[in-house]
């Protein structure tokens, strides 16, 4: 294909935005509209980039380049392959529901869909970037968006929360900004292009690789968040309006577990493999201490944050499998598990924030132990959160436990005592979301909801193609699957010994 | 033989452009037209015409440079004076009297630095030095009704003038050493020492020559230890002249500091010990100007803190500079200066744009109190938004330029090797930074606006508008598009090649 499709599905948001812009501030329907249109496009575009990706090779597609900086060697330059097309799509999904989402905005509509287009143009920047410091300058684009989205329309914490926020993920960026120029100034010809330095790779030493690992990994733990630098999530998840809570658990913790496999895994192999353990550890403190402190929690929204905590810990488990079986093959299916549970940690965790966003706005409030019995009053909604429930949990036939599925084999294959240990997290998961089921929907009706409407049209339709994908995904895995088989396979080669 | 006047036309030209308002003012306007600011600026912009096409060379017996090294840093003064000349509009019509002097004084000034960046050898530095600082003296006096102001000048001229007799002392030492004051002349002799092996003689002479004329212009540049004043000064002087302050003689210090440094003592014998000695400067000005800038709650003396922590991060480029081999295959050397040069080009525009923003609003609101920003979105979007990208670009902040200084900075201080650390303080600090910015931004947009106050749009004087937004634009697109000025900056760090 000649056209730049990645580039367009970069920045037609960004057109979006500046036409939002010129927008007058009454004209909401106008600006609503407009904003989903300019978020259909890049949509319209990943399926199109979907039915033109060759799943059968791990090249690089749809690569662009153009030199930007040249005293620098800074080019722009994208491409895309196994790793980047399931997030491009998921952000470009994730990113159209949630401003059909926003609909319900009614505070400072025209900043709102405008920082929320540049949101998106940040997100999908930095799964298209392929030069070290386009990836930095998307990674932090969004940061000022999140700020205002969270700190402007979140709830009564919130400007503490945003700041935090913004500071936290700073704090994590320096570093891996650090690790960049101490990658640029030990390459020979100098050079930024992240597939370059996969090349060069295997060839950096291994002080060198060590020290750059661990920079990263500060970086990219905190996005995911990887115990103990998940302090942030609980105040940004909660404090978030809606949407931005379902852009943050869909997709801004993902570009944590994409950076370590995108740049990590491959361009510091031995760095890799010295911190493999570590990652298996954190991620079973994360599943376990996440799962434990979902369990005591009160508020349906911090619930469903903390679980994203047990949740992530399952990707950093799962990547923390690679190795080349006694035959020859790259053994994949630990990060297999992480890929899927990335992709359907998207989708499910995307959809229960918002279910309790549907929720919350009519009740105004966001307290377990204040509802029970809604499914008598509201079964359509309660039907539709108990499937996402159940996905969450693991239910077989849904996308959840195809991804937790594979965590575990690949686990056992490496690490058996922490998977075995990280096997618990699966009953305490299913602890915490059966009594929130229980107490929500089901019990004696509260006589004080009596006025609760059921969910509406608008808001069917933001969950609808969510409902899909994990039902489609948890019973036939199998294409998406194909998809990043041929790259995780390379990056298992690259890294496994 | 004659000395080349072609090289030295523009500071000839803007000298007599400032006699010329001096005049007019005098005989024609008699203080009570604003036409000046415009004629100051047209002065300006011819002088930027002038300099983009003088030849390059050294004149008046070697005293006088003009290289790509002065040349750009002529550029950030001129900008830098245009940019503050246009956002006095509002200050200018407080003046009932001396409107004319004021417009002069700031050309005056502004052709002190010229003459500085092109100076060759140290009186020479000394003489344009003092022209720029006896000028700012008077500018940082001008709200003469202000007691604020009249304490802003006596403190700026009282440690001024100590100021210069250091420098003046470190100056005597290193003529007294090496015999000469031409830099390039300093650097020959020492060099000649070095390869005989008589370094070691006199050795304690050469450092603490070195030391106090680096504490003379420390003290111009505002570094910790030597930042004393500039809070007070910053907050007393009228706001144009604050913004200038903070960057024009900023970059005419560093200028000066450039040349002396990566002139005369770029010998291998002193590079690590300047290195070094900057390095912890960088280091004290960026942790305690971003510390002490959170404490803050009027915006001028936030700025001067973070103008403080900003010339931390302009000094890493010249700490990169101090490394004459690395491992790493590129030129430190050069590196460093063309990084630090680039750094005040972009500082130039989100710095004076803040402080222009900050003008507009207390034109407005008669308020520099940072919580009196609340709800300014509201009243003025253009302001907020404005304010926004400029802080967010101090904050280096990408697709910012601030951003694309900060990397450059920080990239040579790693190529250079060895000063890792000072890296990582450098960004640690800039986290605190942010921290501080982002509590401007808070006030604008995420508290309510207070219940009494009027939510009339706030009307920007048109000149002011347009500095904002010649601001907004070069913050944005030399953030994009760095290239064409990083060569500039390249071009003028070539100069001290060797």
């Amino acid at each position: 294909m000649d056209f730049p499709i990645l580039s367009l599905m970069i920045f037609i948001p960004l057109i979006g935005m500046i036409v939002v812009m010129f927008l007058k501030q009454s004209q909401v329907q106008a600006i609503r509209y407009t904003s989903a249109f300019f978020s259909l496009l890049p949509l319209i575009l990943s399926f199109i980039m979907l039915a033109n990706y060759d799943w059968t090779t791990s090249q690089l597609q749809f690569i662009e380049k153009h030199s930007w900086v040249p005293s620098l060697s800074v080019n722009y330059h994208l491409g895309a392959d196994g790793l980047s097309v399931p997030m491009l799509f998921l952000t470009a999904l994730l990113s159209f529901i949630s401003i059909v989402a926003s609909f319900n905005i009614t505070n400072r509509v025209k900043e709102y869909f405008a920082f929320f287009l540049l949101l998106e143009v940040g997100m999908m920047g930095v799964f298209a970037a392929l030069d070290f410091f386009l990836f930095y300058v998307f990674w932090e684009i969004m940061l000022v968006p999140m700020y205002f989205l969270i700190g402007i329309w979140g709830g009564p914490r919130k400007i503490y929360a945003a700041i935090k926020f913004f500071l936290y993920t700073l704090f994590g960026s320096i570093f891996m900004l650090v690790g960049i120029l101490l990658l640029y100034f030990n390459t020979d010809p100098h050079t930024l292009s992240i597939m370059e330095l996969i090349k060069m790779g295997p060839s950096f030493r291994t002080d060198l690789q060590i020290m750059v690992w661990a920079f990263f990994f500060i970086a990219f733990a905190i996005k995911v968040p990887v115990w103990p630098f998940h302090t942030w999530l609980p105040d940004a998840h909660v404090e978030a309006p809606t949407a931005v809570s379902v852009i943050l658990a869909g997709v801004l913790l993902k570009m944590g577990t994409y950076g370590i496999l995108r740049i990590s895994f491959p361009m510091l192999p031995f760095g890799t493999n010295y911190f493999s353990m570590m990652m298996a550890i954190l991620g079973v403190i994360g599943i376990i201490y996440g799962a434990l402190v979902s369990m005591a929690q009160k508020d349906l929204k911090k619930l469903v944050a903390y679980s994203s905590v047990s949740h992530m810990g399952y990707c950093l488990l799962g990547m923390s499998v690679f190795f080349i079986a006694a035959d020859g093959t790259p053994f994949i299916t630990g990060i297999s598990g992480c890929m899927f549970q990335m992709f359907s940690h998207g989708l499910i965790t995307g959809a229960l924030f918002l279910l309790v966003g549907v929720l919350y706005d009519r009740a105004h409030t966001r307290e377990i132990a204040a509802f029970g019995g809604l499914w008598t009053k509201v079964p359509v909604y309660g039907s539709i959160m108990t499937f996402f429930a159940m996905a969450s949990l693991g239910l077989p036939g849904l996308s959840g436990f195809i991804s937790e599925f594979l965590v575990f084999v690949g686990g056992f294959a490496k690490y058996p005592v922490i998977t075995g240990i990280a096997v618990i997290g699966v009953v305490l998961t299913a602890g915490y979301i059966l009594r929130m089921v229980q107490h929500v929907f089901l019990g004696p009706f509260n006589v004080k909801w009596e006025n609760l409407t059921e969910i509406n049209a608008r808001e069917i339709f933001t969950v609808a193609p969510l409902i899909i994908l994990t039902l489609a995904i948890g019973l036939y895995p199998k294409p998406l699957a194909n998809l990043m088989a041929a790259t995780l396979e390379n990056i298992v080669t690259m890294v496994g010994r | 033989m004659l000395p080349d006047f072609g090289m030295i036309l523009p500071h000839l030209f803007l000298l007599c452009w400032a006699a010329v308002v001096f005049l007019i003012d005098l005989f024609i306007l008699k203080s009570k037209s604003n036409a000046l600011s415009y004629i100051s600026m047209i002065g300006l912009l011819i002088t930027i015409g002038l300099v983009s096409c003088v030849p390059e060379g050294r004149t008046f017996g070697q005293m006088f440079i003009s290289d790509g090294f002065s040349q750009f840093f002529n550029y950030v003064f001129l900008g830098a004076t245009i940019l503050a000349i246009a956002s006095s509009e509002s200050f200018a019509d407080k003046l009932k009297f001396n409107k004319g002097e004021y417009y002069g004084l700031l050309l005056l000034c502004t052709t002190g630095m010229m003459f500085l960046a092109s100076a060759g050898e140290l009186v020479s530095m000394y003489v344009a030095l003092e022209l720029t600082t006896l000028t700012l003296f008077v500018l940082a006096a001008y709200r003469k009704w202000s007691v604020s102001s009249a304490e802003a000048g006596l403190k700026y001229l009282i440690l001024g003038a100590i100021s210069s007799a250091i420098l003046l002392y470190g100056i005597s030492m290193i003529y007294g050493v090496t015999g000469t004051t031409d830099f390039a002349r300093i650097h020959s002799v020492i060099s000649a020492k070095l390869n005989a092996g008589i370094i070691k003689e006199a050795w304690d002479v050469h450092v603490l020559g070195l030391v106090m004329i680096l504490a003379g212009l420390g003290f111009k540049l505002a570094l910790v230890p030597f930042h004393m004043w500039a809070p007070d000064v910053y907050q007393g002087a009228p706001t144009p002249i604050t913004s200038y302050l903070s960057v024009a003689s900023k970059a005419a210090g560093l200028a000066a500091l450039v040349r002396v440094v990566a002139g005369a003592f770029a010998s291998a014998a002193f590079m690590d010990d300047w290195g070094i000695i900057i390095a912890v400067l960088a280091a004290l000005g960026m942790i305690v100007g971003n510390i002490t800038a959170v404490l803050q709650s009027n915006i001028k003396r936030m700025l001067a803190y973070s103008s403080i922590a900003q010339a931390g991060y302009i000094l890493v480029g010249l700490v990169a500079a101090s490394r004459y081999l690395s491992f790493t295959g590129v030129k430190p050397w050069e590196f460093g200066i063309s990084a630090l040069s680039f750094y005040v080009f972009g500082y130039m525009f989100a710095n004076m744009g803040a402080f222009a923003v900050a003008i507009a609003f207390s034109h407005k609101y008669g308020s520099d109190e940072i919580k009196d920003y609340a709800g300014l979105w509201r009243k003025s979007p253009f302001l907020s938004l404005s304010m926004t990208i400029f802080l967010l670009s101090l904050a280096g902040i990408p697709p910012l330029v601030g951003f694309y200084a900060k990397y450059y900075v920080f990239a040579a201080a790693i190529a250079g090797g060895g000063y890792l650390w000072l890296v990582l303080i450098g960004l640690l600090t800039s986290v605190i930074a942010l921290f501080y910015y982002a509590y401007i931004i808070r006030q604008m947009y995420f508290e309510p606006t207070p219940e009494t106050d009027d939510t009339e749009r706030v009307r920007v004087a048109p000149l002011l508008t347009a500095t904002i937004i010649i601001a907004v634009i070069g913050t944005i697109a030399i953030g994009i598009f760095p290239q064409p000025f990083v060569s500039l900056a390249e071009k003028a760090a070539v100069v001290f090649a060797g």
